[in-house]
């Protein structure tokens, strides 16, 4: 039921061997932040650069599990070229890919926890459409695993970070 | 596996002893591999526990009815046996109970060291440490404006003590770790203390590693000061323990002020209760002192020498399988001789980020630690981010290592 298959998918595996979009921008003008798991040690360095509020171009940098490392590629892949609007709306909609899960960890922890554990409400499908988030649906079997979501989430978390400093430095000064 | 000399012990029952280790995971039994993190109890300690609450609960130091005088004893009974143990003379005065070793360092710093450290003054870490023996320093630098030092660790994973009288010059005190928790290095604890005797600096040890596994005598030690907690020594969680030099604990200010820790109370001021109870503010920890207490009769009745004699076979038995396995592909982080170092390896296997390693573990049952082990200085030395720890105890035995290897063969596969 949380075999390693589930979080250990082969995009996942390829995209840890051959991460898209590794390395460095100049910064500025790029955006330049860094994430932590305080957790573990893992870190990754993300240079998000936007013009004309667009992500014209994202690399990221750091060290990390397969996970965190595979999800780091998956959404620069994904944001590059999109729209900041669209980059956001693409963090929440993983995040929440993430998040609705976690109500019902009990489920996957012990049987007792299945009280909150009927998964087939409706927020499901708002959430975790693996039609609007294409590859990144593979990372969907993380939140199986509930240590690792932070894993998955933290570039993101990073990226957020990048884009509202990015919409800060561009912002007219009053 | 274990020295033929101790056989008096077998350990290959021990599991038994030991509830959760019947448990399945996976659909596999477990293999618990994370005793440097937090050990598991025996039957024992939950059974007297259990009973304490059954029987006897009481508020300790303040009844004169039965139920109170028993619990008296069994508290104050506790105290006397993990003097035993460590082989306090004074145990009476000299073992004060805290919440764990990380609170006993606290409380040193915070009672010792800012009665005792002024500004410019040096206290001598080293690279070794946990942070609970790290922050706390830190914590009074910014406090008081003290200097730390830090004794490196060399390309064989011991302290460097080639620059030691140097390192000690003006110091008020080191602090020290005896076995890292990262490495499983056991330092030359002994020497470092009369080193720094000899240089007018007390010496407090973080026995949080070392106490659970190998016999401990303070008096040999050399040390001024003990940390360590009962959870890493088949002990319940929030107790541990700290020892001092009876001179030197009367001549500190308490640490948290409140019931038990008062002689008097008067609107203008208090005077401290005497030793060991000066610095038991509170409530203490009682039932938990009562599963210390069947804790140390556990350890006691299999004999220290016994338990380090079956880790350091077990230990051996792990480097010889894991280098026939695995070759260059697994390097452990710490020193190659079993005598040198106790059951704690730090393991890297090819480019497997260690928390894929402990996932894949986990799938076979397998329980290590994977992260910083919350010694990141020693991480930074080393050059990396995290590892994957696997540390033994006295219910392992060669199965588990056998199953270890197993799912490290696993995750090779998976991350080819």
């Amino acid at each position: 039921m949380t075999g390693l298959e589930d979080l250990y998918r082969e995009i996942i595996l390829d995209h840890y061997r051959s991460p898209r979009n590794r390395g460095e921008l100049p910064a500025p003008p790029a955006q330049r932040v860094e994430g932590f798991n305080p957790l573990c040690g893992d870190e990754v360095i993300v240079y998000v650069q936007v013009q004309d509020g667009t992500v014209t171009d994202i690399r990221f940098a750091g060290q990390g599990c397969s996970i965190s490392q595979s999800s780091a590629s998956l959404m620069s892949a994904a944001v590059k070229g999109k729209t900041v609007a669209e980059a956001r709306s693409l963090i929440r909609t993983f995040k929440a890919m993430m998040s609705v899960h976690e109500a019902r960890l009990g489920d996957g922890l012990d049987a007792g926890g299945s009280a909150n554990g009927s998964g087939d409400d409706g927020t499901d499908d708002v959430a975790a459409d693996p039609e609007s988030l294409g590859e990144l649906a593979a990372l969907q079997g993380v939140v199986k695993f509930p240590v690792r979501i932070k894993c998955a989430t933290l570039s993101w978390n990073t990226l957020a970070q990048g884009l509202d400093e990015a919409e800060e430095s561009t912002a007219p000064h009053a | 596996m274990s020295n033929p000399c101790t056989s008096a012990v077998d350990f290959s029952k021990l599991k038994g002893d030991f509830p959760v280790l019947s448990r399945t995971v996976h659909g596999h039994r477990i293999v618990y591999l994370d005793s440097a993190s937090s050990a598991q109890r025996p039957q024992s300690v939950l059974d007297a526990m259990d009973a304490y609450y059954q029987t006897t609960h009481a508020n300790v130091h303040r009844g004169v009815y039965t139920l109170a005088e028993e619990a008296d004893r069994l508290y104050e009974g506790a105290r006397l046996a993990v003097g035993r143990l460590i082989g306090a003379e004074d145990p009476e005065h000299e073992v004060i109970f805290t919440k764990n070793a990380t609170e006993s360092i606290n409380l040193v710093a915070a009672t010792w060291g800012r009665s005792n450290l002024n500004p410019g003054d040096v206290v001598l870490l080293t690279d070794m440490e946990h942070h609970a023996n790290i922050v706390p320093w830190l914590m009074l630098a910014d406090e008081r404006g003290i200097e730390l030092r830090w004794i490196g660790v060399d390309d064989e994973y011991r302290l460097d003590l080639s620059d030691l009288d140097r390192l000690l010059d003006g110091v008020k005190l080191v602090a020290c770790t005896t076995m890292s928790n990262v490495l499983g290095t056991i330092t030359p604890f002994a020497h470092i203390a009369e080193a720094a005797h000899r240089a007018g600096a007390l010496v407090l040890a973080d026995g949080a590693q070392s106490v659970p596994h190998i016999p401990t005598d303070v008096g040999r030690l050399g040390c001024d000061f003990l940390a360590f907690s009962a959870h890493k020594m088949l002990g319940p969680t929030g107790i541990g323990v700290l020892w001092g030099r009876r001179e030197l604990l009367e001549a500190m200010p308490p640490f948290l002020g409140g019931g038990g820790m008062i002689r008097d109370v008067r609107h203008d001021g208090f005077t401290s209760n005497v030793l060991p109870w000066k610095f038991e503010a509170g409530t203490p920890p009682i039932a938990e002192a009562v599963g210390l207490g069947a804790a140390v009769s556990y350890l006691e009745s299999l004999g220290l020498d016994a338990i380090r004699a079956h880790e350091v076979g077990l230990t051996a038995y792990a480097q010889s399988v894991l280098a026939e396995r695995f070759g260059d592909d697994l390097t452990i982080f710490g020193p190659p001789g079993t005598a040198e170092r106790g059951g704690v390896l730090s393991l890297a296997y090819r480019d497997v980020h260690p928390h894929d390693l402990a996932q894949v573990l986990d799938q076979a049952g397998v329980c290590v630690r994977a992260g910083h082990h919350c010694a990141k200085p020693l991480m930074r030395h080393l050059g990396v981010n995290a590892t994957a720890r696997a540390s033994f105890y006295l219910y392992n035995d060669e199965s588990d290592v056998d199953v270890l290897a197993d799912a490290i063969a696993e995750a090779g596969t998976l991350f080819a």
